[in-house]
Formats: structure tokens, C-alpha cells, sequence
């Protein structure tokens, strides 16, 4: 009942007319960066940062939200038209939509989309709602013994679960850890991996480097394989509504999805990828007709792009009750409460109650602002998507030197975004995952604190990680999903022989 | 087995290996100062630096080896394509200090468009000032985000 008044503040703040317009800002930017390829939600909130010096954090967290929620439902057009997904958790939109696309049967694809996106994102939202205060009051029981180990988890998920290597995943977060630790250490003051320089003393900024793996990288690694192709852009043709038979083939698969979407993204291992792989498998395997599977099945689509949608707002559970970010945006949206001076978690409901509740609530706003954005107005998404690449990506540079430069107007700041945007080209290159490192980079100094507070009350102890039976539990899941993929393959393989 | 090294994946895995030295030496050079002898500022960074060590070291390994698991060899890169996006980056980095953003922005647009096969040089530059003078604006009225003051920022 204390949720639901609760709820009804948030409500009261977020439709606010000034609250309004942020929240259509937000979805309307979202959708487009979510439709465009080449840059995304994480690229945006990091270019909108400097605007967490403007307006006040309840405005500023609506709008990226707002971006965050309608990135994912502009991510499902591209898919389905293009077929490029524009991140890995669209993949198997892009599976079966394009197929429909194919068949001229683009308009159901994307309409189930988008109102299975709208109904698990509505879902999952409810669920954040009524779930979050009780994470809250677990969470509070935590100390920095648990808190560490339990950031060791979100490590170990984003670098060696997700993606297709451990190896390459795990190094990836070690380099984002290094990047993280430049600069003034909080608690003795001394200057860290600074090479002398006074620029690197306030750290890298998570807005260069963000701009320079996500906006340059991609650009460059664009530029490097120009001449082998285009993407074909299939037209949207016939009627977009949904047939009575469509609607009966996609509400189950809607619910399921969010079913199985919320608590993949609420545990801080975070990532949409898998949610999606098993719904679409669990449609499949439920699927009065799979045949139709890999040629065009409605529920291939449907399913997946509820599970995508209520991952993503499962992902805000553990970054607003723990302070722990599992994916880049969300990591991205952490440096922006840091920014205010609040610190995300547990507490951030009781000291920061109005601020959260206004976002949550504008949650419920922004899904059903994108319903509306996403079908009525699918039209206007697809010219957006018809954007000629050439002025596409002259454009994406342009807004990246702002996001560098318009930090301290130095050039250092540029050349250090052209740095990173190589060192990024040769990642994309060679299949090495962009999250760890940002994520390692933001999480890094917090799990650092927590490391040494803990350290700290058991007297430097190291095994106070282990005697804790919490924290104790948390690093036993660490290790198994670290070992436990590497085995299963060589118990696969050693049957195999026999 | 691939015996062969790859060289590409070899010189990446090596400059891995050169970062997490780097990082190794830096924490040798962080001052201990005895108060904090056990948990100090250097406990981190050890983990950090050491973890980056053994992980590039194994992918240096993979690379020897025949290449890293799971990535085809690649495709030569468009040299002319990232020749005019670099070109664009250079000249954007030269002109943002002395002419402004807004000739940065029309630079940076036309080459990087060049790049992506744009045949039409002054439509772009133009498209690009567009582009720059939108954002020029937007970010820095809107968002309070200082560009810095160049030939004709100054007038608007």
C-alpha cells in the first residue's frame, strides 16, 4: 500500500508539463538513436551528460530513461527492415522479422513489436514497482564485505557470460578496472596512473571514452569494411495492424517473454542477449506450427522483443536498489547520479524517495508515449532509417567532437577519443565485447571502496570475503559461471568420444 | 589447428600486453605511505594490472598459437575509406582551435562523407555547416555545453 502512494507521488511529480516534455524528449531521441545504426542509448546518455549541470536530477533521469526505454523499441524497426540489429539483444528480432519483412509482411512484424514491447515493458515495470522496495530492505543488510562479492558476480556476467569469449571478456574488464583507477584516490589523496599529468588527475572522462568506443569506433570499423557492402532496406508495405489470427499467435508469447525478460535483467548478471535466445527457443518449442520458424513466425518476434523490453527494465533493478549497472547505459546513467552527488542504492529510496518514484513512474509514461510513437508514426522511423550512410556517420563525428571537446575545449580531450576510438575499431575488429570495460571503468572505483572498506573492518583480513556466508554465496556464483560453461562443453565433448 | 600466427592479432594481443605493463609499472610508482601498508591505494590497482597481465598474456598465447578462437581471419581493411575519415579527424582536431567548431564540423562531415563513398563535396560541406550550426546551437544554448569561441560562434 506504502508502494502505491508512494507511486501515486511519482505520478503526481512526472506529469508535471515541464516533466512531460522531458520524458517525450527522451523517447522521441531514444527511438531515433535506437533506429539509426551505429549509435545507441549509451552514446546518447553519455552526450547528455553536461545536462545533469542544467536541470534538476528528476528531470534529467526522466529523459534518460525516457531514451533508454524507446532505444529499445526503435531497436526492433531496424532490425526488422534492415536486418542489421543494432545491439546483440535484437539479433532475434532480426531473425524472424526480416523474414516477415521478406514475405511483405514487415507491418505485423513491427507492430507486434512494438505492442509487445509496450505490454512486458508495462509488466516489467509493475514488477520493478512492488519488487524494488523489497530488494531495498534485503539490500540494507548488506555490508561491504557482501557488497563487493556481489559486484564480483555483475563483473564475471558482463565479461565472461555474456559475449563469445571469457578470455577476451575478461580482459576487457581488467583494461576498464585500469582506466577506472586513474586519477586522485579518494581516500589517501595520492595521485594514481597519472604519468604527472595534472589533466588526468580528476580521472578519464566516461564521456570520452564512451563517445570514442561507441561513436568513433563504430565510424572507423564502418570505414575499414566500406567496400564490402550495403545493407538492403526492405520497404514497408500493406497494412501495419495486426490480423485477428496475428494478435492470437502473439499475446502469449507477449506475456511469456516478459515473464522470462524481467528476472534475466533484474539479477545483477544482467545482459538481454539470453533472455531473448530462450524465449525465442521456448516459442519454438511451444509453437503449434514450427515450421514457420526461420521463415517468418510471428512469435519469433513477438516473444523476443517482450523478453529484450522487459530485460531492460529489469536492468534498473539492481542499478536503483544496489547502485550495481549491468549494462552500459545503465552504467552510464550511475556517472550521471555521481554527477549530482547521489549514490545509487539501497539508501537512494529513502533520501532520494521523490527521485526515484518520478522516474519509475515516468516509466509507465514513456511506454505508453512510444506505443504511440512506434506505430502510429512508424513512417516518419523509417525515413529516419533512410538516412544516407555517408551523412549518417559525418554527422555521428560531429556530435562525438562535441561530447569530447565540450568537456574542457582540449584537444588532449579530442586525441584521447581518437585514441580510444581505434583502440575501440581493433575491438570490433577482433570480437572483443565494448561493456566490460565501461563497466569496469564506472563500477571499478566503487567496487574499490566496498574492497577496502571491508578490509578495512576485518583488519586486512583478505578472508573475510570468504568466512562472510553471504558474500561467502556470491563468490561461489562467480566461480560457477566463470567454470561452469567451460566444463559443460568439455563434459559434452569427452561424451562424445566415448 | 591453425598453426600459422596471425600477425594482425598478434601486434593487438602485444599492445595488450604493453598496457597492462604500463599499468603494472604505474602502480610500482603509486607512494606507500606506511599508515595504509595493508589496504592502501596500491591493493586495487595490483588486482587490476595483474588481472590485465595474465589475461593479455593468454590472448598473446591464442594469437601464437593460430589466432584468437571463434574470430575469421579479416578481410583487408578499405585503407582509402579510413584514409578520408582520418583525414577528416586530423583536420577537425586542427581547425576546432583556430577557425572554430562550426569549420571543424564542416571539415570532419564532408571528408568522413567522402569516406562513405559521397560524390557530392559541396552538398556535404553545406549539409555539414547545417549539421554544425544545429548542434553548435543546441548543445551549447540548450545543454550549457561550452564549444569554445571561433570565427562565427562569435557573431551568434
Amino acid at each position: 500500500m506504502e508502494t502505491l502512494a508512494l507511486l501515486a507521488g511519482g505520478f503526481a511529480t512526472a506529469l508535471t508539463p515541464q516533466n512531460l516534455l522531458f520524458a517525450f524528449a527522451g523517447c522521441f531521441l531514444g527511438t531515433a538513436v535506437g533506429v539509426l545504426p551505429g549509435i545507441g542509448p549509451a552514446l546518447t546518455v553519455a552526450l547528455l551528460l553536461p545536462i545533469t549541470f542544467k536541470v534538476p536530477a528528476t528531470a534529467a533521469f526522466i529523459l534518460f530513461a525516457g531514451v533508454y526505454y524507446g532505444a529499445m523499441y526503435g531497436g526492433s524497426t531496424t532490425s526488422i527492415l534492415l536486418n542489421t540489429p543494432g545491439e546483440s539483444a535484437t539479433i532475434i528480432t532480426a531473425l524472424e522479422g526480416f523474414q516477415m519483412a521478406k514475405r511483405g509482411r514487415a507491418g505485423p512484424a513491427l507492430a507486434t513489436a512494438a505492442i509487445g514491447s509496450f505490454v512486458a515493458g508495462t509488466i516489467a515495470t509493475a514488477a520493478l514497482t512492488f519488487f524494488a522496495p523489497v530488494v531495498v530492505e534485503l539490500a540494507l543488510k548488506l555490508g561491504p564485505a557482501e557488497y563487493f562479492s556481489l559486484m564480483v558476480i555483475a563483473f564475471v556476467a558482463v565479461s565472461a557470460v555474456l559475449g563469445s569469449s571469457a578470455v577476451r571478456g575478461l580482459a576487457m574488464l581488467f583494461l576498464g578496472l585500469v582506466l577506472g583507477i586513474v586519477g586522485v584516490d579518494l581516500q589517501t589523496g595520492q595521485p594514481r596512473f597519472t604519468f604527472g599529468l595534472i589533466e588526468l588527475l580528476d580521472g578519464i572522462e566516461v564521456t570520452i571514452v564512451a563517445v570514442g568506443l561507441f561513436a568513433v569506433a563504430e565510424t572507423l570499423h564502418l570505414a575499414a569494411r566500406h567496400r564490402y557492402g550495403e545493407d538492403e532496406l526492405l520497404p514497408l508495405s500493406g497494412s501495419i495492424w495486426l490480423t485477428r489470427e496475428d494478435f492470437a499467435r502473439s499475446w502469449k508469447a507477449w506475456l511469456r517473454g516478459a515473464l522470462i525478460g524481467f528476472p534475466f535483467g533484474a539479477i545483477p548478471a544482467g545482459g538481454a542477449e539470453l533472455p531473448t535466445f530462450f524465449s525465442y527457443y521456448v516459442e519454438r518449442k511451444l509453437s503449434r506450427r514450427p515450421e514457420e520458424f526461420g521463415r517468418g513466425a510471428i512469435e519469433g518476434v513477438a516473444g523476443p522483443e517482450a523478453a529484450n523490453n522487459a530485460s531492460a527494465a529489469g536492468v534498473l533493478m539492481p542499478m536503483l536498489t544496489l547502485g550495481l549497472p549491468t549494462s552500459v547505459t545503465a552504467a552510464i546513467m550511475l556517472s550521471a547520479f555521481q554527477s549530482y552527488g547521489i549514490q545509487p542504492g539501497p539508501l537512494l529510496f529513502q533520501n532520494q524517495a521523490d527521485l526515484v518514484w518520478s522516474m519509475i513512474a515516468s516509466l509507465y509514461i514513456g511506454n505508453a508515449m512510444l506505443l504511440v510513437l512506434n506505430l502510429p508514426l512508424i513512417g516518419l522511423w523509417v525515413r529516419v532509417l533512410r538516412i544516407p550512410r555517408p551523412q549518417l556517420y559525418g554527422g555521428i563525428l560531429v556530435f562525438a567532437t562535441i561530447g569530447a571537446y565540450g568537456v574542457a575545449n582540449s584537444v588532449i580531450d579530442l586525441a584521447v577519443m581518437y585514441a580510444v576510438g581505434v583502440f575501440g575499431m581493433l575491438m570490433k575488429r577482433y570480437d572483443f565485447p565494448v561493456a566490460p570495460v565501461v563497466i569496469g571503468m564506472i563500477l571499478g572505483p566503487l567496487a574499490e571502496q566496498s574492497f577496502r572498506q571491508a578490509m578495512t573492518i576485518s583488519q586486512g583480513d583478505p578472508t573475510t570475503f570468504l568466512t562472510r556466508p553471504i558474500s561467502a554465496s556470491f563468490l561461489a556464483i562467480a566461480a560457477a559461471l566463470i567454470l561452469a560453461p567451460p566444463l559443460l562443453r568439455a563434459m559434452a565433448a569427452s561424451r562424445r568420444r566415448a | 589447428m591453425r598453426a600459422r600466427p596471425r600477425r594482425d592479432e598478434l601486434a593487438f594481443a602485444l599492445l595488450l600486453v604493453a598496457l597492462a605493463l604500463l599499468s603494472l609499472w604505474q602502480t610500482l610508482a603509486i607512494p606507500v605511505s606506511p599508515i595504509y601498508a595493508r589496504v592502501g591505494p596500491t591493493a586495487f590497482p595490483w588486482i587490476a594490472s595483474v588481472g590485465l597481465l595474465v589475461f593479455s598474456v593468454v590472448l598473446l598465447w591464442q594469437a601464437l598459437r593460430g589466432g584468437f578462437p571463434g574470430v575469421d581471419r579479416q578481410k583487408a581493411a578499405d585503407w582509402r575509406s579510413l584514409g578520408w575519415v582520418g583525414a577528416g579527424l586530423a583536420a577537425n582536431a586542427v581547425l576546432i582551435t583556430t577557425l572554430g567548431f562550426v569549420f571543424a564540423a564542416i571539415a570532419l562531415f564532408a571528408c568522413t562523407a567522402r569516406g562513405f563513398g559521397s560524390q557530392r563535396p559541396l552538398r556535404d560541406a553545406l549539409i555539414g555547416a547545417l549539421v554544425g550550426l544545429a548542434a553548435f546551437l543546441g548543445f551549447a544554448r540548450l545543454l550549457g555545453v561550452n564549444i569554445g569561441a571561433g570565427v562565427l560562434e562569435g557573431l551568434l
